[in-house]
């Protein structure tokens, strides 16, 4: 292994760059198609055109970064084998197959559909343009339930067995896919993805607010956005604590790093903040308000909670990242939570659209969600070192046998072509953000333009909708 | 559930991967021809036109590549496994040039100081994209080094003049597929000029087809075997006789202007190479020492798998032609979202 060390270094790194870049995007296609389709539904519901200025404005947004995804995303279906080698064939009998129903059921079904989402209204009617809308943000919410069940399963191993080859096959699909951790996992994935999403519109909507309050699109946006965080944002506090308890019965050495916990103590503190040192095996300058860690965590003053010191030290994750990525993880949460609070406050009191400060603060929150993401599955990852296959596959044994310097070249190569593609492309969605989302474009129900030397595609629900609307 | 389980599983799973391998080669050959064809391409309108011919549908082309490795993976591991590690360098450089193109479909309509970057992101990496794959191929072909269920080769070992030679064919085959298809959506001027690359690329892929052809049977016993001894040959045979039928037909359309038969043509081309090839390799999934059965993983998995497969598959093909049906017929140079 020692020989190996380099390359499982350089493997790790490069896996946690391109994994982390790549959650970047779905994050946020998964919330903006789902907003899509609500947007797209509300306009063949209500043939208000802001909301059909609006979904024009967002769709464009979400090619690019759907784009994106996609590209960062082949590059990971590709990387289990390139670089995990060991793993994947090891886990492939159980995970794959997961993963074969992601591809089968969301890959193509967004696939298939987003030609038509982004270029086909004219040609297929909006009655299956909306269908067509509804499958890609369904393949999104697809893709993130195989995903998530796979990474919940390298987290909370059941139902497989062990082969004579050493292979993990399956003695219970059912278990494999529905395994301990999956459920919370994934409402709490799905909810973040949501609350991404909703900031990044929220902020776009006040920026243009800040600039023109009277912007009709601008508010539509904003009020859409802001009934999200006011909502979905307390309900993600509830079900990440409901995570972390699920968490402490499977993967409690995960939860004592990210309390900070070295010793077993019964009614332990919460430790606010601090400095986890794994040398010392203490936390540093720490500010802790006593027994509320128990009472979070076992719902009692004197519930007993484990230490890291349980752990021989090499089976324990590395505490300091795992501690400081889940205070920005619940830090950014809870502030969420507050600008949620504070306009339905505002709402309440008719000044929405006119409070500057909140606009600013909605502004500034914008990107919040990408980092709360990020922080939480740092968390979660880090946190469940040095395994792989929880307690029974490290990660030190799952590394493919190749070359140091293969795997160096390659990392360089990603680090370049990600910071210079994606660099772009953010560029590109900012600049398509700060356009002012105008109602000029409009999409006459009545006669759609018919494309020159296209057979014309007769619409029957056209007219039928059109009454139905009341128009 | 009974019918399936009857099924000879490893069997049923490399004759379903082949077929997504395929697939993958047929739908994103052409629109990876497109890019290769976009330098050649002057005017910028008709680049336009060429990208918008691809914009709806590379993406549902792509996945297939997704599912061929995703798939690898789920029902053959062992080959997942060796396959990639040995094929490191080809496959990312593959993976990059995908990322380069792929956000090019987008970013391109997004600036217009820096089009020109995103026209040769597009171009190169259609192009190394296209290369990589022939590389792979060629890699193995001339073998994969596998000891104790681990790739043991070195880095540096895909790299030979065969597989160079592949990387090369396959460029040059993805290129005749994509001025087929630019024939079979545009009209004027731009279809002229595809008709002509046609030509050319039709000719070089020939060639090179004749080639790697004349080669393949001298790399590996099995190989010849296949190929050139008695009674192998009169079933093997038949593959030259059908390739030169295709090329009959290729270039009568060619001459004739027609604009479906050379791009059927060109894909018939394809799928005998790609038949020749399974001729050579079969039973083999990593030649020359893991077959298909030895790399499949359990039963129970490929069952799990072929359950669902056997509803999703269908749907997706019939999604997938309605995609392909809704944006059918000529090109119209005013449409387009951008």
């Amino acid at each position: 292994m020692i020989e190996n060390a380099d390359a499982l270094l350089l493997a790790r790194i490069q896996f946690a760059f391109t994994v982390s870049f790549h959650i970047i995007f779905p994050a946020f296609s998964i919330g903006l198609a789902s907003y899509l389709a609500v947007l797209e539904g509300l306009w063949l519901w209500t043939r208000d055109q802001a909301y059909f200025s609006l979904f024009e404005y967002w769709k464009k947004i979400f090619a690019v970064a759907f784009g994106m995804g996609v590209v960062s995303g082949i590059v990971m279906s590709y990387q289990f084998g390139t670089n995990w080698s060991v793993f994947a064939d090891k886990t492939g009998p159980i995970l794959g197959p997961l993963m074969g129903y992601e591809v089968l059921s969301a890959f193509f079904l967004e696939a298939g559909f987003l030609g038509i989402m982004l270029f086909g209204l004219k040609r297929v009617g909006p009655n299956l343009h909306f269908l067509a809308t509804l499958m890609v943000a369904i393949g999104t919410l697809f893709s993130a339930f195989w995903i998530l069940s796979v990474n919940s399963w390298m987290q909370t191993p059941v139902g497989y067995a062990i082969n004579d080859v050493g292979q993990f096959v399956a003695a219970d699909w059912w278990a494999v896919v529905f395994n301990p951790s999956f459920p919370y996992r994934l409402v709490h994935m799905v909810l973040a993805a949501y609350l991404t999403t909703a900031f990044v519109v929220g902020g776009v909507g006040a920026w243009h607010l800040l600039r023109d309050r009277g912007n009709r699109q601008a508010r539509v946006m904003f009020s859409m956005a802001l009934w999200m965080a006011a909502i979905v944002a307390p309900i993600q506090i509830v079900a990440g604590d409901v995570h972390g308890l699920n968490t402490l019965e499977h993967q409690p050495a995960k939860v004592a790093a990210m309390e900070g916990h070295y010793d077993t103590q019964k009614g332990a503190p919460l430790i606010l903040f601090g400095f986890p040192d794994d040398g010392e095996e203490v936390v540093h300058n720490k500010i802790e308000i006593p027994y509320l860690g128990s009472l979070i965590l076992t719902h009692t003053l004197d519930g007993e909670i484990k230490g890291l010191k349980d752990w021989p030290k090499a089976e324990r994750p590395p505490a300091d990242i795992v501690f400081y990525s889940f205070r920005l993880m619940v830090g950014i949460g809870m502030l969420m939570a507050a600008l949620g609070f504070w306009s339905l406050w505002c709402r309440n009191k008719g000044t929405l659209y006119d409070n500057r400060w909140l606009q600013r603060a909605s502004v500034l929150m914008a990107p919040s969600g990408f980092v709360a993401v990020l922080a939480g599955w740092v968390t979660t990852e880090v946190g469940r070192q040095p395994y792989t296959v929880y307690g029974l596959l490290t990660t030190a044994e799952s590394v493919a046998p190749i070359e140091a310097p293969a795997v160096r070249a390659s990392l360089i190569a990603f680090v370049f072509v990600y910071f210079a593609v994606f660099g772009a492309g953010t560029f590109y969605l900012l600049r398509m953000m700060s356009k002012t989302p105008r109602s000029d474009q409009d999409w006459d129900i009545e006669g759609p333009t018919r494309a020159a030397g296209i057979t014309p595609v007769t619409d029957p629900s056209g007219p039928q909708t059109h009454s139905q609307a009341g128009d | 559930m009974d019918f399936l389980e009857s099924l000879d599983l490893p069997f049923v799973w490399a004759m379903l991967i082949a077929a997504a391998v395929l697939l993958y080669v047929l739908l994103d050959g052409f629109d990876l021809g497109i890019g290769i064809l976009f330098p050649l391409i002057r005017e910028e309108r008709h680049r336009d036109l060429a990208m918008n011919s691809v914009a709806p549908i590379w993406d549902g082309n792509e996945t297939w590549l997704v599912l061929g490795g995703g798939g690898l993976f789920a029902v053959f591991p062992l080959a997942y496994a060796t396959l990639l590690p040995a094929l490191y360098a080809p496959l990312l450089a593959m993976l990059l040039a995908l990322v380069f193109r792929g956000v090019a479909f987008e970013f391109r309509w997004r600036t217009k100081r820096a089009r020109w970057v995103w026209n040769v992101a597009f171009a190169g990496g259609s192009t190394i994209a296209a290369f990589s794959q022939g590389v792979a191929l060629g890699a193995v072909l001339q073998g994969i080094d596998v000891v104790d269920r681990a790739y043991a080769g070195g880095w540096w070992d895909w790299l030979s003049p065969f597989s160079i030679l592949t990387g090369a064919a396959v460029v040059v085959g993805y290129a005749l597929l994509g001025a087929t298809w630019l024939m079979l959506k545009t009209e004027g001027p731009l279809h002229d000029f595809a008709n002509r690359v046609a030509w050319v690329t039709g000719v070089g892929t020939l060639a090179l087809i004749g080639v790697v052809s004349l080669w393949t049977p001298f790399l590996h016993p099995q190989y010849f075997d296949r190929w050139l001894s008695f009674p192998a040959i009169l079933f093997s045979g038949v593959v030259p006789v059908l390739v030169a039928a295709m090329t009959v037909v290729l270039f009568r359309g060619l001459a004739t202007k027609r604009d479906l038969s050379p791009f059927l043509a060109a894909n018939g081309l394809f799928v005998l190479c790609y038949i020749g090839i399974a001729i050579s390799l079969y039973p083999n999934i990593v030649p020359p020492s893991i077959s298909y059965r030895a790399a499949a993983a359990p039963d129970d998995s490929l069952l799990f798998l072929l359950v669902g497969t056997s509803v999703l598959l269908p749907i997706i093909l019939i999604y997938t032609a309605y995609a392909y049906w809704v944006f059918r017929g000529k090109l119209d140079p005013d449409e387009g979202y951008h």
